[in-house]
């Protein structure tokens, strides 16, 4: 069995109670990051046998973006954009935790219904839906700029995750190309914040609703 | 020929952030779009020859010296197609963009809504991300492989985001935001559809390109396509407008500058409706045909409602004219999840929906540059101050709606034709009530814009239209209008196996 | 001859448990820099205020005399089925865990009813804080149990931890582990330890469990504080039972090795308290749900091997 790879997962479960509990700015961010870092060793460990040459290379590539450079841009965007550094939920945090709880209880299910092939890690499935699913918890439900970044990376996070339970491999240049998307999605982002930061003052997106086509009263004026 | 295709506007778009002189970027601008044109054209004129048109529908590129799996990019008549259709707007885009450019170094404009003065994002950012953003859409269009469309479509959203944020507003800003995330989001989405499909295939050992694919359609684990088609289909057509998620769309197109405006609704919404058809295709291989249709048929028809609602009581016209554009993406969905005929109705439609579309959102950018404003209520008597533009205006309003003869009308007759053959008597009704209703919603906008007296404001100076702006829009209308009148052989070769490819032949 | 093992273990524990307070003192003291209570510390108070007489308010009734009685008596009986070092005390039947729950439940609830029979408002405050918690930690508590009951297919307590055996941890680690994490929170929660409340606070305001038993005195108090004592014991011998599953065979070596462990908890639970700041009021839920959680998902995990 490879308890040492159920042990990472658990430990990404976990990180997504944490992410959805905790309160800094800055310590979501690494929370991200770690989750990046767990999830990118991942399929170092869950395969049997010694590793690839190319999944070494990757998986090297993927702990250095998501890391050190992810956290290190972050981190400048919040830095730069002086708003509290708190995350400002708009659902109290046991309200965060149970949906949280809720949707690894429904990933469960999800997971035994969907007819994928037997994964020799288990609770693979379950802990990417709800990694994912806390990523959209994360958008949805915080206010800030920079907490909806984190929210689309931990979406991506369990992407990944998802990607290895199916053991879809992909060839090099294309999960190459997807990481340099997700790279340069979260560069451009960061710069939008700093704009946002610089434009509004703040980077609490709840303030974005000039654009509207329900507030018809205040439209246009 | 592709590689020179994508490495074309690739190259001209990094020189394009070191170019210093403004006039030699342009030139730059213009130049790298003929020649993308001419490439486009050289190759479409290869397939229509007819020696090669075998070796194309195979998907292998020139002759079989490639095996279809080893290909990255190649050209079916699909791809074809919609390069064309990119390539010829990007060829107007340019034009236009090059009067626009410099009209917006004299004078930045200011901010219609709230009057503050713009300050426009450095020009070599803009020209350069938008010939970047032509590299992308050529990948998009080129691609063989499901994850390699993935990531060129989500470098699309990528590279166009600072182009919605060309005027450095806050409202600019608040659109380029809300583009940005949700279309991330959504593609992430399509990330995981893939991943479905890679797994819907492995244990054909299918792959994740389209020839793989294809040929090994018969063995796919059916619920797990199911599932990639889902994931894929949410997943672009957030990206392509498709109600209900196709919020961002109103936001990003009625900030963004007229020139951007077109090309994301003209270019990238193909783009992204490009991705729903290559695995649409496969799963219509793979005879699942019944099941994407009903999706692609319930959500167009919702698109086209949610368009026609919002179209009504709308004041401001770039919006206006954002919500036509998820009206037509509706009308395509349902094109071809009706499937047979209709099939050839949408592409058709999705050819005359772009060029016009882009022609109208040209036309709204020198309306918002005579009037400074965005909001329909203050426009009036557009054809006295500007007579040329407001016959364009007049004319696009026309042809977008479907009055014959254009290809607009040629399409949504086709697919409602195909919707009476195949009788569904009610969705062919629902579809032209609401088809009315959208008729109803845009004329009143549109005659009250053009006609009436025009009210001087105090200190309006008399506005001088620019020529070279206006070409663009009536060459893509006259080509509308050609088009539903008479489709030369070529074009329909090109259509009809466009349409083959749909429906999942190699 | 079968009676003297349990009888020896139920014993052991009735005289040890008023060590562990006394360990954890001492730890935290060197934690701060002072010399601190004697280990003792705790028998001494137990006998002084066994020899004084009790006063009782004018407005109390029997309710709150028999408060601290009834309490300690529901501990003392919960003691018959804890197991001592992963063997089976003097009572040992399917599904007495939910006895041991409904035990505890029992010592809460008359704390809580004596507290409210004072009448006063700090006490009422305190008996709300003590509730509003337990709503959390005893569903954590519950849940852990559950999902310990499924890993080893047993559902008495001296059944399940008897059959935690090594080869378990290994093949379940994740599980036990989660489950260690949240009977630890559930302990430092039920004793009143830092994080969650300071059993040395003098300021009634930010107490929880201390300011519920202000109004008790003499033999009285003294049961509270051997109750308390018996409760830490309890959650501690839990602890030890799941990370000590080695059996050796022999009684004495294990025994001796259980209480070895049982010091250890209590050094844990002493350093842990120095090292770590008391939560905000309004956070100890947080810590709860925390706690809640990972028995859920514990449990979650188990059903789905």
């Amino acid at each position: 069995m490879h308890t040492f790879a159920e042990l990472i997962i658990v430990f990404v479960i976990l990180l997504d109670l944490a992410l959805a509990v905790t309160g800094s700015l800055s310590s979501c961010i690494r929370l991200v990051a770690m989750q990046g870092v767990v999830a990118g060793l991942l399929p170092l460990l869950a395969g049997s046998g010694a590793p690839h040459t190319r999944a070494v290379i990757f998986a090297v590539v993927i702990v250095i973006l998501k890391g050190a450079v992810f956290p290190r841009l972050l981190m400048r965007a919040r830095d730069k954009s002086g708003a509290r550094k708190d995350v400002e939920p708009l659902i109290s945090y046991p309200a965060s935790i149970l949906l949280c709880l809720g949707a690894f209880i429904a990933s469960s299910w999800l997971g035994s219904r969907l007819p994928l092939p037997q994964a020799n890690v288990a609770w693979i499935v379950p802990a990417s839906l709800s990694t994912i699913f806390t990523g959209f918890l994360l958008i949805t439900t915080r206010s800030k700029a920079i907490t909806q970044v984190l929210g689309y990376l931990v979406i991506e996070n369990g992407i990944y995750i998802f990607g290895l339970a199916l053991f879809v491999e992909q060839p090099l240049m294309v999960e190459l190309a997807i990481l340099l998307d997700v790279f340069v999605a979260v560069f451009v982002m960061g710069i939008a914040i700093f704009h946002i930061s610089r434009e509004f003052d703040h980077i609490d997106t709840a303030e974005l609703s000039e654009l509207s086509d329900w507030r018809r009263g205040e439209y246009g004026k | 020929m592709i590689i020179a295709m994508l490495l074309l506007p690739l190259a001209a778009g990094i020189l394009a952030f070191i170019i210093r002189s403004d006039p030699a970027r342009r030139a730059l601008l213009l130049w790298t779009a003929c020649l993308h044109f001419l490439l486009t054209g050289l190759l479409i004129a290869d397939s229509a020859t007819g020696g090669l048109m075998l070796s194309f529908l195979s998907g292998a590129l020139s002759g079989p010296r490639a095996a279809p799996e080893a290909v990255w990019f190649a050209y079916d008549a699909l791809g074809l197609l919609f390069i064309g259709i990119t390539s010829l707007l990007f060829l107007g885009a340019a034009h236009y963009a090059v009067r626009y450019l410099a009209l917006e170094k004299r004078d930045p404009g200011e901010d219609a809504d709230d009057g503050s003065i713009f300050n426009n994002a450095p020009e070599a950012v803009f020209t350069g991300c938008l010939l970047l953003f032509l590299a992308a859409m050529t990948a998009v269009t080129a691609s063989r492989h499901m994850g390699l469309l993935w990531a060129s479509v989500e470098a699309t959203t990528l590279l166009s985001a600072p182009l919605i944020y060309f005027h450095r507003s806050k409202r600019s800003l608040e659109a380029t935001w809300k583009y940005l995330l949700i279309c991330s989001v959504g593609i992430a989405l399509a990330l995981m559809g893939n991943l479905f499909l890679g797994a819907a295939g492995l244990k054909a050992g299918a792959g994740l390109d389209l020839a793989g694919l294809l040929s090994n359609s018969g063995v796919l684990d059916k619920p797990l396509l199911k599932a990639a088609f889902l994931f894929l289909f949410v997943g672009y057509g957030t990206k392509m407008g498709l109600s209900p998620f196709h919020t961002w769309l109103p936001d990003a197109h009625s900030e963004a500058p007229a020139v951007v405006s077109a090309l994301l609704s003209g270019a990238l919404l193909n783009c992204a409706f490009l991705g729903i058809l290559r695995v649409n295709a496969v799963c219509a291989s793979a005879g699942l045909a019944d099941f994407t249709g009903g999706i692609l048929i319930l959500f167009g028809l919702f698109s086209i409602l949610t368009a026609a609602l919002f179209m009504l009581g709308q004041r401001d016209y770039k919006r206006l004219l954002a919500y036509s554009s998820i009206e037509h993406m509706g009308i395509l969905a349902l094109g071809i999840g009706l499937g047979g005929g209709a099939v050839f109705g949408a592409i058709l439609g999705a050819l005359s929906h772009s060029l016009t579309k882009a022609g109208l959102f040209f036309t709204s950018g020198i309306v918002v540059a005579a009037e400074k404003t965005k909001r329909i209520s203050d426009v009036r008597g557009l054809w006295r101050r500007a007579p040329r533009t407001a016959a364009l205006w007049l004319a696009g309003f026309f042809l977008i709606t479907g009055m014959p003869p254009s290809g607009i009308f040629l399409a949504k007759f086709i697919i409602l034709k195909e919707a009476v053959a195949l009788k569904h008597y009610w969705l062919a009704g629902a579809y032209l009530l609401f088809l009315a209703v959208l008729f109803a919603g845009m004329a009143g906008v549109f005659i009250s814009m053009t006609f009436g007296e025009h009210e001087a404001k105090p200190g309006e100076k008399p506005f001088d239209e620019p020529a070279g702006m206006l070409g663009p829009a009536a060459v893509f209308f006259a080509c509308v209008i050609l088009a539903g009148l008479f489709i030369p052989g070529w074009l329909n070769g090109l259509l009809t196996a466009a349409a083959q490819n749909i429906s999942g032949k190699l | 001859m079968e009676i003297v093992k349990p009888l020896t273990q139920y014993l052991a524990v009735m005289l040890l448990s008023p060590l562990l307070p006394g360990v954890i003192n001492r730890v935290k003291a060197f934690f701060g820099g002072r010399r601190g209570q004697p280990l003792l510390q705790l028998y001494f108070d137990l006998y002084k205020l066994f020899l004084k007489t009790p006063v009782y308010s004018r407005t109390t009734t029997w309710v709150f005399k028999a408060g601290p009685v009834v309490g300690v008596s529901a501990l003392v009986a919960a003691l018959a089925v804890l197991p001592f070092a992963g063997r089976p005390s003097f009572l040992t039947f399917e599904g007495d865990f939910i006895f041991l729950l409904y035990l505890l439940g029992l010592a809460r609830f008359v704390t809580v009813l004596a507290a409210l029979d004072t009448g006063s408002a700090f006490e009422g405050m305190g008996a709300s804080r003590e509730m509003q918690f337990a709503v959390f930690a005893e569903p954590a508590f519950f849940l852990g149990l559950a999902a310990l009951a499924r890993v080893t297919g047993q559902s008495s307590l001296a059944g399940m931890f008897g059959a935690l055996t090594g080869d378990i941890w290994r093949t379940a680690a994740p599980v036990l582990a989660l489950l260690t994490a949240s009977l630890l929170i559930v302990l430092l929660a039920e004793n009143s330890r830092v994080p969650a409340d300071d059993p040395n606070t003098h300021l009634e305001l930010t107490m929880i469990h201390e300011v519920m038993v202000l109004d008790h005195s003499g033999p009285e108090l003294a049961y509270i504080l051997y109750g308390a004592a018996l409760k830490l014991w309890l959650f501690g011998s839990l602890i030890a039972c799941m990370v000590l599953p080695r059996h050796s065979g022999s009684w004495a070596l294990n025994s001796a090795l259980f209480i070895l462990m049982m010091l250890g908890m209590a050094v844990a639970v002493g350093v842990l308290e120095s090292i770590i700041a008391r939560l905000r009021l309004t956070k100890v839920p947080y810590l709860l749900i925390t706690a809640f959680a990972f028995s859920a998902l514990a449990l979650i995990f188990q059903m789905g091997r």
